[in-house]
Parts: structure tokens; C-alpha cells; sequence
């Protein structure tokens, strides 16, 4: 078993055109860490320099935000959906991409 | 001659072509236009501005178009006037209203913003153009594109004011009404966009679009005589008016038109839909989208597209905000027209109401100057004021009829004989 996350379109080109991965991971940040090992480059287009989550990546765990659980420290475990969105700045969420 | 250089990443700093781009492909942040400062510094000049026509496009060197102004041409440039009788009843000192509620040609600030997003989405070569809006938008995209020749869709909440679908269906759009807030017509939008090669003028060209809020401040600017004042309060919706007065005050300053810039920009929003306020008043810079419910319509995004940039602009002038109740919007609106003959709509009476709050508050002192910024025309938004208002003394067509029913009035009237 592993978290099950979703990837946007625009970053798909780095998880060979797959729209869903399997990562591992407890907490949300463990999950962008093995994530970045499976498919490489993924990681710089999330976080900054500093390793902080950009401001325009909307990230859920199981459809909530996780800005208002524990950032990228939120708990996760198997079985868990986890979301990557892009927050457009002045069209909403992510649909464009 | 175009001093406009390409688009550059708000966040990351990448910078891209001046196309049709949005959103940074890299990290997702807003992008938005970047100008040859060193070459506008020499033409751009309180000298050569003096001369020009008074309207949006004397400020074109800090506009994002190639050519030409082609749409819009008359708006922009509205009255900046000192409001003495208004300031008696706040006990304020130097008080100025910055009326857009009789902007050519819909009545509203976003007359300025859609004259350069049409401007540009025709060199842009779109033939068809379209928003997402809570009524002002969709009034002057409507009226715009009638006159420049656009095919128009425009989409707005099913339970907007009825002035303002009048005000769209007149210019013979496609208008849909969508039943959901606007945060669920701007996600629809976004989709739609993605599908149909269309101008969305709050979307895909929303970098464009957003610079004509500039104007708003080059005017106060130039209208206080290359001035700025101490304090501002900006309604704010999607957040772009108010970080825009702030970047118009920035670039005037940069180019050498205005000395210092110490004004504080305060941010207005209704109790019933204030995510900015609320995250400015935690200093933090987190927006929590919220599920609008006010009468001021116009206002109602729950989920600001620029109240992260909105936040850190008033936090970073020393500013504050703050919200109005319902009661209190009617109240302000009532206000405005009563001392200064004004009608604006409900975004005018929230942002009056949050000046009377801080300046109660003491956030804004006295004894310095202010300016209100009133965005919109009452007429669009009369159903708020129903209830609200002294009714017509009604009589039948006779002079007794006319002195009894206004014999309190009259008792003391002298008359000619």
C-alpha cells in the first residue's frame, strides 16, 4: 500500500505522462521527498530554494488543503489521496494546466 | 512606440514573451508586465503629460500596448474632488473622493481595465472576447466590445442586481447566467477558456488587463498635483485595485514624478465576504477562500485571485483593514449622496464605511489626508436601498394639496408674499 497522488498536467512530463503516482511517505513532505527520487525535477517546480512549498501549489489530503492542517508536515498514511493543484492567479484552481 | 519589454514571473522572475500567458510555466506564479523604465524616464514627463487628452491613455508609456489605443478611448481621467461637507461629519481634515461612478463609458473603475484588455487582445488578434464578472466587468466588456467590434461572452451569478444585467443585455452580448457564486463562473471560465480560443480579459489575458488599474492611481497622483496622499481606502474584490494604486505610486516615484511615497493603503471589504481583511488583520498572508453573503455584489469573491499580492502591498505601506455590515454599506451610501451628491453603488458605501471605521478608530488620524476611492455607480445597484429610503410625498396636482401634505415642511418657508 502506498499514497496515491495526483499529478497536474504541466508536470506529468516528469512521471512519464502519468496523471497518478504511488508514493511513500508519513508526512507530506517524506511524500514530495520520495517523489522527487522517483521523478526527478519534480521537487524544484513545488518548493524554493529554501525547500518551501511554492505559493501557487495548492496541495490535499483527501480534499483538504493542507495550509490548513499542518503544511507540509500534515500526517499521511496508506490509502491516503493526495492532490497537487496549481492555483492560478486569477482563474482559480488549476484546470487550465 | 512600446516600452512594454515582455512578461516577467511575479514570483520566480522568469520572463516570457508579451503573448498570451498567464501563469508562469515553472512554478505557477502570476505573471505580469514588464516595462523599459530607462527609456519611458525620458519621455514620460509632468511636462509632456500636461498636454495630452484626459483619459486612461496619457499614462500609455506604463500601458501594455504595441500600437495605438484602439478601444476605449474616453475613459479614465474622472473627478478627484475635495469633500468638505463629507469631511465635517467624519471631523476630518482634508478628505478627497476619486469618483470612477461616472466613468465612460459603464459607470465603473473597470472601464479603465477592460479599455486596455480589449486594446490589447485586439493587437493579440482575438475576434472574440469574454469575462468572468460580478456585473461591472460584464457591463464594460459588453459596452466595449459593442463599439470595437468584438463578439462577446459574458458570464456572471444568476442573482446579480438587475441595473446590471440591464446594463450587459443593452450591448446585445451573449450573456450566461450561471447559477453558483462568481468563484464557481470564474472556475467554469477557466475551463471554458481552456477549450475555446476566446480573450477571457480576467484569465488568459489578465496580466494586460490588470495594468489599466494603474491609471486609477497615476490620476489620484497627478489630480493632487504630483502629490500623494497619506492615506487611501480601496474596496477591494479580487484583490488587483488596490495592489496596482500601489505599484502606480511606485513606478510615478521610480520615474521621478512624485518625491516621496509614504501613503498607507487601507483595504475595504463587506463582513459578509472580507478573506483579504481578515488575512490582513492576521498579518498573515495566507487567503482562506469564504463563502460570500453581502449585498455589496460587486465585492463577493470568496477565493481573491491577487489576495496574496493585495495583503502584502497594504501590509508593507503600514496600512490596515477593515469590514462594513450591511446596515453600515446602505448607511455610507446614503452618506456620500447626502453631503457630497454622489451615488455609488454598495462597493462605494463599503468603502466610505470602512474610512468612517479606521478614521473612528483612530488607524487614520485627523488631522492627515485621505482619499476614498468610489469605484461604482449607485444606479446599477438600487434593490439594497428598497427599504432604506424616505418615500415621495405623493399629492394631487393643487396647491392645497401641496401645502397639506407638506405643512410641517412649510410652516416656517417665507413665501413671496
Amino acid at each position: 500500500m502506498a499514497v496515491t497522488v495526483r499529478i497536474p498536467t504541466p508536470l506529468q512530463r516528469l512521471t512519464n505522462g502519468q496523471a497518478e503516482v504511488q508514493c511513500t511517505g508519513r508526512t507530506v513532505n517524506e511524500l514530495l521527498s520520495d517523489l522527487e527520487k522517483r521523478y526527478p525535477g519534480v521537487k524544484e517546480r513545488l518548493c524554493d530554494e529554501q525547500g518551501k512549498l511554492r505559493r501557487f501549489v495548492n496541495i490535499f489530503v483527501n480534499e483538504e488543503d493542507i495550509r490548513f492542517l499542518q503544511g507540509d508536515q500534515t500526517a499521511v498514511k496508506d490509502g491516503d489521496d493526495v492532490s497537487i493543484i496549481p492555483a492560478i492567479a486569477g482563474g482559480g484552481v488549476g484546470l487550465l494546466c | 512606440m512600446s516600452y512594454m519589454v515582455g512578461l516577467k514571473c511575479r514570483e520566480c522572475g522568469r520572463v516570457y514573451p508579451k503573448e498570451v500567458i498567464f501563469v508562469c510555466e515553472f512554478c505557477f506564479g502570476g505573471v505580469e508586465v514588464d516595462y523599459d523604465y530607462d527609456a519611458i524616464r525620458r519621455v514620460f514627463t509632468k511636462a509632456a503629460l500636461a498636454n495630452r487628452p484626459k483619459s486612461i491613455w496619457r499614462y500609455r508609456e506604463l500601458l501594455p500596448i504595441e500600437g495605438e489605443p484602439t478601444v476605449g478611448l474616453f475613459s479614465g481621467f474622472t473627478p478627484l474632488f475635495r469633500a468638505e461637507r463629507l469631511a465635517e461629519v467624519l471631523g476630518v481634515e482634508e478628505l478627497y473622493i476619486k469618483d470612477d461612478s461616472v466613468s465612460h463609458p459603464s459607470l465603473s473603475f473597470k472601464d479603465r481595465v477592460v479599455s486596455v484588455a480589449l486594446s490589447r487582445a485586439k493587437e493579440l488578434d482575438f475576434d472574440t472576447v469574454a469575462c468572468a464578472s460580478t456585473g461591472n466587468l460584464a457591463n464594460s466588456v459588453a459596452a466595449l466590445s459593442a463599439r470595437a467590434g468584438l463578439k462577446r461572452y459574458i458570464f456572471i451569478p444568476a442573482d446579480l442586481e438587475m441595473g446590471k444585467i440591464v446594463a450587459s443585455l443593452i450591448y446585445h452580448p451573449t450573456l450566461v447566467a450561471v447559477e453558483g457564486t462568481y468563484d464557481e463562473v470564474n472556475r467554469l471560465c477557466a475551463e471554458i477558456g481552456a477549450k475555446y480560443p476566446w480573450a477571457f480579459v480576467n484569465i488568459n489575458i489578465r496580466p494586460y488587463y490588470a495594468e489599466g488599474s494603474k491609471t486609477y492611481g497615476f490620476e489620484i497622483a497627478e489630480q493632487l498635483g504630483w502629490r500623494v496622499p497619506q492615506h487611501v481606502v480601496v474596496p477591494a474584490a479580487g484583490g488587483s485595485l488596490i495592489t496596482k494604486i500601489g505599484k502606480a505610486f511606485k513606478e510615478l516615484k521610480l520615474l521621478g514624478l512624485l518625491d516621496e511615497v509614504h501613503t498607507k493603503l487601507h483595504c475595504a471589504q463587506a463582513t459578509g465576504c472580507a478573506p483579504i481583511v481578515t488575512a490582513i488583520k492576521a498579518k498573515s498572508d495566507i487567503i482562506k477562500p469564504v463563502k460570500p453573503s453581502t449585498i455589496a455584489k460587486s465585492l463577493a469573491i470568496g477565493n481573491p485571485a491577487d489576495g496574496f499580492y493585495a495583503t502584502r502591498v497594504v501590509l508593507d505601506s503600514g496600512g490596515s483593514a477593515e469590514s462594513a455590515s450591511d446596515d453600515e454599506i446602505a448607511e455610507a451610501m446614503k452618506l456620500l449622496a447626502e453631503t457630497e451628491g454622489v451615488f455609488t453603488e454598495t462597493a462605494g458605501g463599503v468603502t466610505l464605511a470602512v474610512a468612517k471605521k479606521l478614521i473612528e478608530q483612530g488607524v487614520i488620524p485627523r488631522d492627515e489626508s485621505i482619499v476614498v476611492c468610489i469605484t461604482g455607480n449607485g444606479l446599477k445597484t438600487q434593490e439594497p436601498l428598497m427599504n432604506r429610503l424616505g418615500q415621495a410625498a405623493r399629492i394631487r396636482p393643487t396647491l392645497a394639496s401641496f401645502e397639506s401634505e407638506l405643512a410641517s415642511q412649510l410652516a416656517d418657508a417665507p413665501t413671496r408674499r
